[in-house]
């Protein structure tokens, strides 16, 4: 039955893998693909298993076996977690799948939640696994389905990207009648599952031969799209591809020739080759990386032919950032050589900055100001790491000093003590980051006797990516109980010798911990064990009463965004206020006091 | 139609989104929205962009927006440059201080906001604020949207935003929410 339903993106991208028979999903959450699983998780039938793998690389290589034994599979990611998969990625490719088997990677111009501008277009080319590029909720839906028959038409993964645009729109989706679930016959023993230096070079010749048979085959797919007239010309892709009609309508320009591509990789180029051929200009507009461009100006190399590029080689295109109808309206025009009316809009004098922060209630603030009184007078250095604690750089915290990838405060931390013993190396993790890869920095630590003190901020959930369950949890994604991985155990077992529990909320406990663990020699940790603000609701709430001076004591140290203050007095929002009383703990006239909520 | 809602973080913009583009869908309109989620949420500005009718982008592009609903002063007037020529804005009067001005790090003036959205637009100012304590503090986004459908700045009725909180929101909420969408709070509106 052919029906209608309004969907974002991601949850386009899950209706479409179970309307395809997908049968197995995992996946690791993380802005802007999180929807996606949570979706098929909500959605599903019977016949179809789904979990929150540990890592991406574990989703990955499960779904492998999975697709081995005949299944639709289905692993979604953010662009950096596809670093994380990229080793099984790399091999897989050439290895192949049976059952069809789709990765949905989800990129992040701007980039607005994510660590870097990476293109996983360019990641496609150098693992070799196809990649589509959706523009819209409509097409991630329709092109999602399409994914399927090319993976298990040519024996490889295909990647589909969506970029934040596409993941957090919506829009009505037209869903298909679907497919009945594909659960796959079985494991069938044989020489091609076992990856070997003899059979990577015969794989390898197949993948460049498949690459052109694909490629002819993407040169007719039907996103793959040449529209309008004219010998100048626009070449785009994903939303750009939205933002450029938008703008050419806006430009009342709609006739401008408009090439598309869908399929980055392997590249339609026969498609592009006859759109080259008819135009003397070329306009790109694409984000994050150049990878249209780089292709045709490759085809024009290879085939002499007379057409001039205007993008990033040349500087005309901004080469780092996310697009916008704007941007592409004011480009266009001078592509054109056409005047184009600016929208002059009045600018107001000042306006705050609005740097994210930890939510009031927080434990991860209480945790940081703990360690950060424990240490007066010390010299000490914050590893920080991924997650809703990376706020804690914020003023007045000022609690992470560096941060760089999943996992990497345990290991940096070690780095800098090797060099630099003479302080105190604290080393913050989550509790989901730390099963997702900080354990192995943690046996690096003991094996290799670093001296870092390890502070596991553990509020029982991921929390910046919406709250999913982890191993620590004891929950799976459909709400079913598991065995619970306890942190402390798993430090214990490694051969961590000192390891402190304390709430955080109670300051002076948790400034002891904190300081039993930096006077320990070797590996320590503190594990700050509070659930996450957002998730449980406290029956308190802080009061300011009249004993209140005015001394900003409360705000300069916590930096809470309840706290503000009107007449030179504390004023705390009760809509924020969820009753951690570490604001009551600090003040020196005990001015701030708790209520019933 | 073209609609932007900004505001701050955790004001609930975005049902508020959801609901204008199911009142819409309801009547058969064809909808885009495109919102904020993630790490830019904790505090940060917050816009979401509801499209109703054909349209290719979910971004409403700047000087395209019919209607502006500004969760607080400061954010209604950093998305100004959204609204068209003869649009409308429907802005809650009270302000939300970022951590950074309660450090002492900026110091701010809402009114100053309100008095440049004035000079630049035609505007309702609404003591939305007062829906927080009528009706709980998740309600601010109800006066807002009750504000805009009486001044018919919405492609749809305040009726038709009704049926769709009862369709969209958790059972115990429906109650409250509609009060403060049928609330008629202290308005200042402003012909530009």
């Amino acid at each position: 039955m052919v029906m209608k339903k309004f969907l974002m993106g991601n949850e386009a991208i899950a209706h479409g893998a179970l309307d395809a028979g997908v049968t197995f999903v995992s996946g690791y959450p993380g802005t802007p693909s999180t929807e996606v699983l949570e979706c098929v998780a909500r959605e599903k039938s019977a016949d179809v298993y789904v979990e929150w793998s540990v890592n991406e690389k574990s989703a990955l290589e499960i779904a492998a076996g999975a697709s081995y034994s005949g299944a639709r599979v289905m692993v979604t990611m953010k662009q950096v977690g596809l670093n994380v998969a990229s080793d099984p990625l790399m091999s897989l490719e050439y290895i192949g799948i049976k059952g069809g088997m789709v990765i949905v990677v989800a990129d992040d111009p701007g980039p607005i939640s994510s660590q870097t501008e990476q293109d996983t277009r360019r990641f496609s080319q150098f693992s070799k696994v196809p990649l589509l590029d959706p523009a819209t909720p409509e097409e991630a839906y329709e092109m999602t389905r399409d994914t399927f028959d090319i993976s298990e038409k040519y024996r490889t993964p295909v990647i589909i990207r969506p970029t934040t645009r596409v993941s957090h729109s919506c829009a009505d989706v037209t869903l298909r009648p679907a497919a009945a679930p594909q659960k796959g016959s079985g494991f069938v023993k044989g020489k091609e599952w076992v990856i070997f230096p003899r059979t990577s070079y015969l794989n390898h010749v197949r993948i460049a031969k498949r690459d052109v048979e694909l490629a002819h085959e993407f040169s007719s797919y039907r996103y793959n799209t040449e529209e309008g007239e004219g010998r100048r010309a626009i070449a785009t892709g994903g939303v750009p591809y939205l933002y450029t009609r938008e703008a050419l309508a806006l430009l009342g320009q709609e006739q401008c020739k408009v090439f598309r591509v869908a399929t980055p990789y392997p590249f339609p180029e026969a498609a592009a080759l006859k759109f080259l051929e008819s135009v003397d200009e070329v306009l790109i507009a694409e984000e994050l990386d150049d990878t249209i461009e780089h292709y045709l100006i490759y085809l024009i190399g290879k085939y002499r032919l007379n057409v001039s590029v205007r993008g990033r080689a040349d500087g005309f295109m901004p080469s780092a950032g996310e697009l916008s109808t704007e941007i592409i309206k004011q480009k266009a025009a001078e592509f054109l050589e056409i005047k184009a009316d600016t929208h002059e809009a009045a600018a107001p004098e000042e306006l705050p900055v609005r740097p994210p922060v930890l939510c009031a209630g927080c434990p991860h603030r209480a945790s940081f100001f703990a360690v950060k009184e424990a240490m007066k007078g010390r010299k000490a250095i914050f590893s920080g790491d991924i997650g809703c604690y990376t706020l804690g750089n914020a003023a007045p915290l000022d609690a992470v000093d560096t941060c760089l990838c999943m996992g990497a405060g345990i290991t940096i931390a070690q780095g800098i003590h090797t060099i630099q013993p003479d302080s105190v190396n604290f080393a913050f993790i989550g509790d989901s980051t730390f099963f997702h890869t900080g354990i192995a920095g943690v046996v690096n630590a003991v094996y290799n006797d670093h001296d870092i003190v390890i502070v596991v901020l553990d509020n029982s959930t991921t929390a910046m990516t919406g709250h999913q369950p982890h191993p620590g949890t004891g929950r799976t994604v459909t709400g079913e109980v598991s065995e619970k991985i306890s942190v402390y155990n798993v430090l214990s077992a490694i051969g961590v010798k000192c390891i402190k529990r304390a709430d955080p909320l109670d300051l002076e406990a948790a400034k002891k911990a904190v300081i039993q663990a930096a006077d320990f020699h070797g590996v320590s940790a503190v594990l700050f064990e509070s659930p996450c603000a957002a998730l449980f609701k406290s029956e308190k709430r802080c009061v300011v009463n009249d004993k209140c001076v005015g001394c900003r004591a409360c705000i300069n140290k916590l930096g809470c965004p309840a706290i503000s203050f009107e007449n030179s007095r504390a004023v705390i929002d009760v809509t924020l206020c969820s009753g951690c009383t570490l604001c009551t703990q600090v003040c020196p006239c005990g001015a701030i006091e708790t209520e019933e909520a | 139609m073209n609609i932007v809602l900004s505001g701050v973080g955790g004001q609930g913009i975005v049902l508020a989104s959801k609901l204008i583009a199911k009142a819409a869908m309801n009547a058969g309109k064809r909808v885009r929205t495109a919102e904020t989620i993630g790490m830019a949420q904790r505090g940060g500005c917050v816009v979401s962009h509801v499209r109703i009718g054909d349209s290719y982008s979910p971004i409403v592009p700047l000087g395209e927006a019919d209607t502006l609903i500004g969760f607080e002063p400061f954010e209604a007037a950093r998305a100004l440059a959204y609204l068209k020529e003869g649009g409308t804005v429907v802005v809650s009067s009270r302000a939300i201080m970022p951590v950074t001005a309660s450090l002492g790090m900026q110091t701010l003036d809402a009114e100053k906001a309100l008095e440049f959205l004035r000079h630049n637009a035609r505007v309702v100012v609404v003591d939305a604020q007062k829906a927080q304590e009528l009706y709980g503090a998740k309600t601010l986004n109800m006066a807002l949207l009750g504000a805009a459908a009486r001044d018919n700045a919405l492609p749809v009725g305040i009726q038709e935003i009704e049926c769709a909180i009862r369709e969209s929101v958790k059972p115990q909420f429906v109650k409250m929410n509609i009060k403060a969408l049928h609330h008629k709070f202290i308005e200042t509106k402003n012909y530009k």
